[in-house]
């Protein structure tokens, strides 16, 4: 183990690692704190330009509620689940066909398009943004829940399948040669052999996407213009332009945003790192 | 007719290892080519034509042919340099996140009680959208409401009364407005996109560290190798994979930059903090835009660049893929 | 060849009958500002036009003003509402040559527009048609704190070299003369266009905006010199790059400075700040050129009938309500602007009263320089204005990009 561990050093050395690791993590979150503490105060303090200072009054409820009562926020928040989900959905299961078909069969195209898929994953989002914005306003897609999860289904099943495909190589091939031995059909070797099997890539996957979909930004600007496709990043922005100089009711909004994908990443962490580790090694 | 059938039966089962795949692969397929591929084709040859982006009323394009005269434009555009200039200082200032996420690690990898909570809060930026990144850090720097403007009251004014007797600050000199700064928005934006950043190298060196032969760095240990010398000849190689991969997805998370620079300054003061992505945005669908075949020339050449690092990327996965043949 | 005409026309047809069928009377209407005081003005109005018409399902869409900039330009083509509102000028160049609005001249004959709407029409017209109906429009000037005038025994400035002297006064005071916020560009534009019309008048105005006169012309010159001149002996607040126009408002309500070039919109956030009417008042913008005649700013909102909509007939049926003296006197009173209906009445607000007289006075109405000017050009001419009040000294290189820019976009 690198550094050397630390319960082998003095036990002085071990009580200041200890006591210093707060410190640390309080510095590094120092942005995020300050937020939140801006987040819980009154109109006044934000006014007066108490920033550091103690609160001279909590209103935790009286923010988040107003954030609610005086924007189009619930409906953001909506959005972004319904713009979410089904990308993820969607993306991971074209992915867990794709990445089957790349990893198992071995034909001529199978690399090339392979890479195909990858490269798609790192393009600059510039060069489609004036055809996918203007097929979607052709299509009626502009500005609704469908034209987005499309989208973002589309674009992030480049990733799944780059990830998907080198999970699945990684499988023992025996189980289905085997598989295929006993006349097996190919559908069903997918479907009963390979599938239980991919389920901790499916749900690394799945939080991953659900990340990198929730926090997108640029595409909400992109393809939507109202309220009522508008996912809550967008909406946030919105709202830092309709609470000019309240603070508190934009920070308190901002937090609410960050709320999901954190709440995602404690939950599935194990399988988020998981994720981003394992699509990046190989 | 059951003849036909059965030939198509046998003929299917016959080839069923060469036609599978393509079942399998199709609607993946369908979806990438529509929405990726083929519009990167058809951004190309939109940077070909002059173009509002407006439609006529029966639907049909405005647009106009005008070879490569986007271009020529763009080689006289003060606007796309600066853009080109950020991009790189993106691209070299972002790379700091690659050793400061080293360090991070290094610094949490250890076994003490309540490790992992440390570690998943020191990873907690990157789960958090950059626009709310941008929007905390837009308000850290803003010299009358921010951080910085009470830090700066607190330093170098003092409290006085106006003329109408309203509380008012004299200052002895005035609060730095960095992100109104030509010189020096660029890198308040670009020092904001490190925060999360660092989190993400941070998480990848914490992996590629559990992996770290054990027994070797034991052996090193027993050389008399520590600190420093241990780190770059023993460690290093060994994390070779997490640094190639942390590398790589800081490139694209410098050329991809615009979520930050849409929220923090919308590429102003006077055009100083924009960069490709955010200029070929600007030129083609905001307010004064409306440019969108010029727009296209910008995403082209920012594509160009991108291509550079795909294909690097796509070079070493083929060696790879060469050696697990 | 004319059998196909024939059966292209009973498709259309068709179509119109199932669509009509399928949105019985249902009318659209996109409008862009979601600040209270608009918002309810609009939402009055459109009370007003269902309780008049029971028969007509009005839906409406508000969206933010900056938002709605960048939504038109699909919404025309791909998911048209019924009416929109927009600006006149050049504003709405780009949409009339592709087509996308629909003309609405006959709205204008039928209820008498022609008359009461007379001074606003020529910025309605282009190419011999009307294409819009003005709810409301403003003036621009100085907005001033009338308490910091009284302390320091200043009167309205009525002069270029009354204001500078008076300017020195507040400067002695420790008072900034001047609040403003530039993040977004277009509040510099109006500082621009005004010292720009009082040293050189309406036509230089016009004829810059038209891609006639060049920026490094002696005449633009003299305008930007005039702009140092303001810069430093009268001065902006500090910071004024990273604020909005309403952050801008925050030194103006606490008195660290006395005067806003601001139009009449901006009222409302001086009394939501805590200023009251006897606070604050308002001067037409000094005389720099005696000779030269008094134009002023006066940027109009109108609404729209793109070509694409589905219900025109009661859109226009909408247009021309919202056009009547009794609904523009209401909605202006409410969102404190002037009505562009010469028969509507006016509220004894000293703000309107002002600005009616000022504006009925004036020789010629500039829309504003974002408004005239096409939009990349303005684009560039702002950021350029932007770069300018930052660093007086880069102001010929900042002409000369100007003029770089201009021979591309007025080919």
């Amino acid at each position: 183990m690198f550094p050397r561990p630390i319960e082998k050093s003095a036990p002085a050395a071990r009580a200041g690692y200890q006591a210093f690791l707060p410190v640390a993590l309080f510095i590094w979150l120092l942005p995020l704190l300050a937020i939140f503490a801006t987040s819980i105060r009154g109109a006044a303090d934000i006014n007066s330009g108490n920033i550091f200072g103690w609160p001279t009054e909590f209103a935790l409820f009286e923010n988040y509620t107003a954030v609610f009562t005086q924007s189009a926020a619930a409906q953001y928040m909506l959005n972004s689940v319904l713009i979410t989900v089904p990308s993820v959905i969607i993306s991971v299961s074209l992915a867990c066909l794709a990445g089957y078909a790349l990893a198992i069969y071995k034909f001529k195209v199978a690399v090339p398009l392979f890479f195909l898929f990858v490269a798609g994953n790192f393009i600059p989002f510039q060069i489609l943004m004036v055809p996918v914005r203007d097929m979607s306003v052709q299509t009626g897609l502009y500005d609704t829940i469908a034209g987005q999860f499309l989208f973002h289904a589309a674009f992030q099943t480049g990733f799944c399948t780059l990830f998907m495909r080198n999970f699945i190589k990684a499988l023992p091939f025996d189980l289905i040669e085997s598989a295929r031995i006993e006349g097996v059909k190919e559908w069903r070797i997918f479907w009963y052999v390979v599938l239980p099997l991919v389920r901790p890539a499916i749900a690394a996957l799945a939080v991953l996407i659900f990340t990198f979909v929730w926090n997108d930004f640029f595409w909400a600007n992109v393809l939507t213009q109202g309220e009522s496709a508008k996912p809550i990043t967008a909406g946030v922005r919105a709202l830092n332009g309709q609470f000019v100089n309240n603070w508190h009711l934009v920070s308190a909004a901002s937090l609410l945003a960050a709320i999901p994908p954190v709440a995602m990443f404690f939950l599935m962490q194990k399988h988020f790192i998981a994720g981003l580790t394992l699509g990046a090694v190989k | 007719m059951s003849d036909l059938s059965a030939n198509q039966d046998s003929w299917l089962t016959r080839n069923k290892l060469s036609v599978a795949p393509w079942f399998f692969l199709a609607p993946a397929l369908a979806f990438f080519a529509i929405y990726v591929v083929i519009p990167i084709f058809e951004s190309i040859s939109l940077s070909f034509y002059e173009w509002n982006g407006l439609y006529a009323p029966d639907g049909s394009s405005t647009a106009v042919w005008v070879g490569f005269q986007n271009y020529v434009k763009l080689w006289d555009d003060p606007n796309f340099w600066v853009s080109l200039k950020n991009n790189l200082a993106w691209l070299i200032l972002y790379m700091l996140a690659v050793p400061a996420g080293l360090f991070i690690a290094l610094f949490l990898n250890q076994t003490v009680p309540g490790m992992r909570f440390y570690k998943s809060m020191f990873f907690f930026p990157f789960v958090i959208s950059q626009v709310v990144v941008g929007l905390i850090f837009g308000w850290f720097y803003n010299p009358d409401f921010g951080v910085v403007g009470s830090i700066w009251k607190a330093l170098y004014c003092e409290e006085t009364t106006n003329i109408l007797g309203n509380v008012t600050f004299r200052c002895s000199r005035n609060a730095p407005d960095i992100l109104s700064s030509p010189e020096w928005a660029t890198y308040g934006i670009i020092f904001a996109g490190l925060w999360p950043q660092i989190a993400y190298c941070m998480i990848l060196y914490l992996t590629g560290l559990n992996n770290v032969a054990s027994d070797q760095i034991e052996a090193a240990r027993l050389d008399g190798a520590k600190g420093w010398k241990m780190l770059w000849y023993v460690v290093l190689p060994q994390l070779k994979p997490a640094t190639f991969i942390a590398v790589v997805v800081t490139v694209i998370g410098a050329l991809r930059s615009f979520d930050m620079i849409a929220i923090m300054t919308q590429g102003g003061p006077f055009g100083s903090t924009n960069v490709l992505a955010h200029y070929m945005y600007e030129v083609a669908i905001s307010e004064y835009g409306e440019r969108y075949g010029y727009g296209s020339a910008v995403a082209t050449v920012l594509f160009l660049i991108m291509l550079v690092y795909i294909s690097y990327f796509l070079w070493r996965m083929y060696q790879d893929e060469k050696v697990s043949r | 060849m004319f059998r196909t005409f024939n059966l292209t026309v009973v498709a259309a047809a068709a179509t119109a009958l199932m669509a009509s069928t399928a949105l019985a009377r249902d009318l659209v209407i996109n409008f862009d500002d979601l600040n209270p005081g608009p918002k309810e003005g609009f939402e009055t109005a459109v009370e007003k036009f269902k309780a008049a018409n029971p028969d007509i399902n009005v839906i409406v869409n508000i969206n933010d003003r900056e938002a709605h900039k960048t939504a038109i330009r699909n919404f025309l083509t791909a998911d048209a509402p019924d009416v929109t509102s927009w600006y006149p000028g050049n504003r709405m160049g780009p949409f009339v040559d592709a087509g996308l609005f629909e003309p609405i001249d006959d709205v204008w004959e039928e209820n008498g527009l022609k008359e009461d709407m007379a001074a606003i029409m020529p910025t309605m017209s282009r190419d011999g048609k009307i294409w819009g109906v003005p709810y409301s429009y403003y003036q621009w000037g100085i907005y001033y704190r009338k308490d910091i005038f009284d302390l320091l025994g200043l009167e309205e400035f009525a002069t270029w070299d009354d204001m500078l002297a008076g300017c020195a006064k507040m400067k002695e005071n420790g008072v900034t003369p001047f609040t403003i916020g530039v993040k977004f560009l277009w509040t510099a534009a109006g500082v621009f266009d005004y010292l720009n019309l009082r040293t050189n008048g309406y036509d230089v105005h016009n004829g810059l905006t038209a891609g006639e006169i060049k920026y490094t012309d002696p005449r633009i010159v003299a305008t930007m010199d005039n702009w140092e001149t303001l810069i430093n002996e009268c001065g902006f607040v500090d910071n004024h790059a990273s604020m909005n126009w309403q952050d801008a408002i925050a030194p103006f309500a606490n008195g660290d400075a006395a005067m806003y070039v601001m139009g009449n919109f901006s009222v409302d956030g001086y009394k939501n700040a805590g200023l009251t009417a006897d606070q604050i008042d308002f001067m037409p913008f000094p005389t720099i050129d005696p000779d030269v005649p008094l134009a002023e700013e006066a940027p109009a909102d109108a609404f729209f009938i793109p070509t694409n909509a589905k219900n025109k007939e009661d859109a226009k049926k909408f247009l021309a309500f919202i056009a009547q003296p009794d609904i523009q006197t209401e909605w202006n009173k409410t969102i404190g602007q002037l009505p562009p209906n010469a028969k509507a009445e006016i509220s004894d607000d000293k703000f309107i009263q002002e600005g009616f007289a000022l504006l009925n006075s004036a020789t010629g109405l500039a829309q504003f320089y974002d408004r005239d000017a096409p939009a990349e050009m303005a684009k560039a001419g702002m950021e350029g204005f932007q770069k300018f009040m930052l660093d007086p000294s880069t102001k010929m290189e900042v002409l000369e990009r100007l003029d770089e820019v201009a021979a591309d976009v007025y080919k």
